[in-house]
């Protein structure tokens, strides 16, 4: 190795080097079409082409007509219930794996546990379908067994359909990272609890939660984001009341050709979601800090 | 303990629930009947062969496959780069790059799909089989670099340096040393790359024009309930065949940390 | 000790006014030193002082910023790693895990072209000269800890270096093991004849092993000599400080000249001592300090003309073949510590006896 000036990071050009080709991708596919895609929504569609003057009027659009506002709000109350729920049964998956499964089977676990997220998304949506449905199974199920006398109708083509759809197919994104903080705890911290005379629930919320929160809050982040974004489920199971931002998105793109619009839609939703998510990191600061 | 058992009697409901929809695929996919409900109507292949005479399936197929191997070459080729940098590595901006590559695990796939649709479109790239390609290569790579990182960041960085010490070139060092060391992460990757980008369909749907791939094709027949029982019997081999391939690769990954001498706690991801 | 062999008067590795700087932090300040041929070597200092950063220079694994490192006079600033006479053994060994133990050994062999019969015999020299005859087929990822350094210092010999570099080579070892890979070491050196040059935080394992050994703190060398000099002469207080125990009383000078300086020390009173048994004081005032065993705490008859002190033993720390006391000599404020061996027909005393302490200025040194 050659003699160096002094100050000169001989590591840094290497590691650019490195980092190049698929850093160049991912800016020429990624950040200059986002950075287009904004671009886009501040111009108008004219029907044969596109009129470039900067204009609000796409944005004022979207959060001013009763139409594409309700399926925004509806959008996040629905990622709002799928992370809520996602989460709240993830949490007791992750810390039985954690906790109480010996650690040569964890990883048998945590694979069966990813499987069903690697299989058909669609084909998995479709059986959601056939579960929920009229004549479906879980209808067919209840009625055998008497429990219900007329099948259910509450449990397709709505909002209760897309929760359940979407909570199913980001399982194990919300149990993989909450299962990943569990694995990281000191397990001598609580006993050091239990020692300082805390029972054991007590110490779970003292000592095991607080050190659990980077990992919940990734879970939060990871399940939150992509679902409101999500085009299938609703598609296929949400029915009429269930269509969500990213059906919105799709119909002014491939079917009305109307793209600045279609793109205020979607920058509308990143915007809200990155705000969002910029707000609930700010709330969980306090418990994101603390040793590397 | 009584705790436990109620623990472990939740994660296993839990994963009834996960499992329900891929359990109920073969019961459909041999039922003898054209409607997907209970009862059952009896056993049948014929969903199976009908499979062989649906007219644009076939190419589906052959789209989808060629797709999803050039796909899983590329992004682990490009994952393998990434991997390396942020384990090896310290250089300026490496925060906000690894971060734009690997945004695409977190962003909603329809944000991917028109953010490239209206570039492509814009610089008059014509849709096919190709644009998919960029699509699923963008969307793949951080599930390819997260697989990869964990093989790099196993490998003692003085194997390198031994090699180098020992008369290798650095070309060398990384051909006799690294690459078989991270061989099963590379093969995990492949393997995962390959079965994201075979099920992927809303960038397929956007960015493929008039080509057709497996997920865009079964999207389309939903629409007809006489061919639904055809798709199951579809749906049953493909799941198959991922978790014939997860196998491989969970195989693999695990080969690979057994090698470089760590323990195993982890899954994919 | 072991005895060393004698070793040639030619300079093997010379580090001319050495920089390194990683960014703003200066980690090599202007080192300039001498490593002679054939020696055993050795750098030692705390976490983070530089001496493995001086040691990969030497490897090619670092670059300097400033100033030259020679090896067998030949300047190494274009010549990488790969192409320097000098092989490494790093600390965790670097075995690589997917090949055997014998294609680890014969991994810098394969550049050589040689045939397999030849490869095969040369392999197992290696083997036998560490101790590992008939080890070659085993995998590499199953061996014990002492094995893989074996191999690694096989791998490393193999292709005959001037210099062969270690990293900490034992610190993963636990003490018998490391107390018998010494020795072996130590021998081995002697058998191959190759320049050694060990990097280590312990000071023991430097003073066990080398035959001279450079003390280095915050990217400096503190003090240059042969293991004897270090621990009896150190030139400056930290130096004494982090070699063995060192106690230290406050002392003024009163007069000095060219050879010797006089000196009143707290407890001990006047005394005249030598110009090499003054060192620097590195910041905490003037003192004299000794070392536990070099005074001796008597009880009964004074010893004929010599120079006593009448002392308060205030803690008995009891160690089986020693026993430390913590001693505090009439007219200091600080108990020193001293230390006796445990003999057959010795008593070990109880706290609070009044004993009087035999001293000589000879075991004294001043820090100033």
């Amino acid at each position: 190795m050659a003699r160096r000036v002094r100050g000169a990071n001989p590591e840094a050009l290497g590691g650019l080097l490195m980092i190049a080709p698929p850093a160049v991708y991912a800016l020429l596919l990624l950040a200059a079409p986002l950075l287009l895609l904004l671009v886009y929504s501040f111009w108008t569609d004219g029907y044969l082409e596109i009129i470039r003057d900067f204009t609000f009027a796409n944005y004022h659009e979207t959060w001013t007509n009763p139409l594409y506002r309700g399926v925004m709000m509806r959008s996040l109350m629905v990622s709002l219930l799928v992370t809520v729920s996602t989460v709240l049964l993830a949490f007791p998956v992750a810390y039985f794996v954690s906790f109480h499964v010996a650690p040569n089977r964890k990883s048998t676990w945590l694979f069966l546990i990813t499987i069903p997220f690697w299989t058909s998304y669609l084909i998995r949506v479709f059986l959601w379908k056939v579960i929920l449905g009229y004549n479906g199974v879980l209808n067919a199920g209840l009625l055998k067994t008497g429990i219900i006398s007329e099948p259910l109708t509450f449990l397709l083509y709505n909002t209760n359909s897309v929760v359940i759809t979407l909570a199913h197919a980001y399982a194990p994104f919300a149990i993989l990272p909450i299962f990943v903080a569990l694995e990281r705890i000191d397990r001598s911290l609580l006993e050091a609890g239990q020692d300082l005379g805390e029972s054991k629930l007590m110490t779970f919320f003292r000592v095991t939660l607080p050190l659990a929160m980077p990992g919940l809050v990734g879970a939060v982040l990871i399940v939150f984001i992509p679902t409101i974004g999500d085009y299938v489920t609703p598609q296929l199971v949400g029915g009429p009341e269930g269509r969500m931002v990213a059906n919105l998105i799709q119909l002014q793109y491939l079917r009305l050709d109307n793209y600045p619009l279609g793109s205020a839609i979607a920058i509308s939703a990143m915007g809200i979601v990155a705000l969002l998510s910029a707000v609930f990191l700010f709330m969980t600061r306090k418990y994101l800090r603390g040793p590397k | 303990m009584k705790g436990v058992a109620i623990f472990r009697a939740y994660a296993l409901a839990y994963l009834l629930f996960l499992y329900a929809p891929i359990v109920l695929l073969p019961i459909f996919a041999f039922n003898n009947g054209t409607v997907i409900a209970f009862p059952l109507q009896g056993f049948t292949l014929r969903w199976f062969a009908q499979m062989w005479t649906e007219p644009g399936l076939g190419q589906a197929v052959r789209n989808s496959l060629i797709i999803a191997v050039s796909t899983a070459v590329l992004a682990t080729m490009l994952g393998v780069f990434a991997a390396r940098a942020s384990t090896r590595y310290a250089f300026p901006a490496k925060g906000p790059l690894m971060g734009l590559i690997m945004l695409p695990l977190v962003l909603p796939e329809i944000i991917v799909a028109v953010s490239l649709l209206v570039v492509l479109l814009g610089i008059g790239v014509p849709l096919s089989i190709l644009t998919i390609i960029l699509g699923h290569v963008l969307m793949t790579t951080p599930f390819a670099i997260a697989i990869l990182s964990s093989s790099f960041q196993s490998l003692d960085r003085s194997l390198e340096e031994a090699a180098y010490d020992l008369g290798e070139t650095r070309l060398s060092a990384f051909r006799l040393v690294i690459l078989p060391l991270v061989m099963p992460g590379i093969i995990s990757s492949l393997l995962i790359s390959f079965t994201l980008s075979l099920d992927e369909f809303i960038i397929a749907f956007f960015l493929g024009g008039t080509q057709v791939t497996l997920p865009v094709y079964i999207f389309a027949q939903f629409r007809f309930p006489a061919s639904v029982p055809v798709i199951m019997a579809l749906g049953t081999i493909l799941v198959a065949l991922s978790v014939l391939l997860l196998t491989i690769a969970e195989y693999f990954r695990r080969r690979g940390i057994t090698r470089s001498g760590g323990t195993d706690t982890g899954g994919f991801l | 000790m072991i005895p060393k062999a004698p070793i040639a008067d030619q300079t093997m590795i010379e580090f001319r006014d050495v920089q390194k700087w990683y960014g703003d932090y200066h980690a090599l300040r202007g080192i300039s030193a001498k490593i002679r041929a054939g020696e055993f070597f050795s750098l030692l200092g705390p976490s983070g002082c530089g001496k493995t950063t001086l040691l990969r220079t030497i490897a090619g694994f670092e670059g300097i910023s400033d100033g030259v490192v020679l090896v067998d006079g030949k300047d190494m600033a274009d010549v990488p790693a790969n192409k320097r006479p000098t092989n490494m053994m790093f600390q965790s060994y670097a075995i690589f895990p997917h090949l055997t133990v014998a294609q680890n050994v014969g991994f810098g062999l394969r550049k050589q072209r040689l045939s397999k019969d030849e490869m095969a015999r040369r392999v197992g020299e290696a083997l036998e000269m560490v101790g590992l005859e008939g080890y070659g087929a085993r995998a590499a990822h199953a061996l014990s800890g002492g094995q893989r350094q074996r191999v690694a210092l096989a791998r490393a010999l193999i292709l005959k270096p001037k210099v062969l570099l270690l990293d900490e080579p034992l610190s993963a070892l636990d003490k018998k093991m490391r107390e018998q890979m010494q020795v072996e070491l130590i021998k081995l050196q002697r058998q191959v004849g190759i320049t050694f040059i060990l990097v280590t935080h312990d000071q023991e394992e430097a003073l066990v092993m080398s035959d001279r050994i450079a003390v280095m703190f915050d990217g400096e060398i503190a003090q240059l000599s042969d293991a004897e000099t270090l621990y009896r002469r150190p030139k400056s207080r930290r130096v004494a400080e982090f070699i063995g125990t060192m106690n230290f009383l406050p002392a003024t000078v009163i007069a000095e000249s060219d050879d010797v300086v006089e000196v009143d020390a707290q407890g001990f009173g006047r005394m005249t001592l030598a110009a090499d048994q003054v060192g620097a004081d590195a910041g905490h005032g003037t003192s004299v300090g000794f070392r536990p065993e070099t005074l001796t705490i008597i009880q009964d008859a004074p010893i004929a003309g010599g120079r006593e002190v009448p002392a308060i033993i205030e803690e008995v720390v009891y160690y089986g073949d020693m026993t430390y006391y913590d001693v505090r000599i009439e007219g200091t404020e600080r108990a020193a510590r001293l230390s006796m061996r445990n003999t057959f027909n010795r008593a070990v005393l109880d706290r609070g006896a009044a004993v009087r302490i035999a001293w000589s200025p000879a075991a004294l040194i001043l820090f100033r």
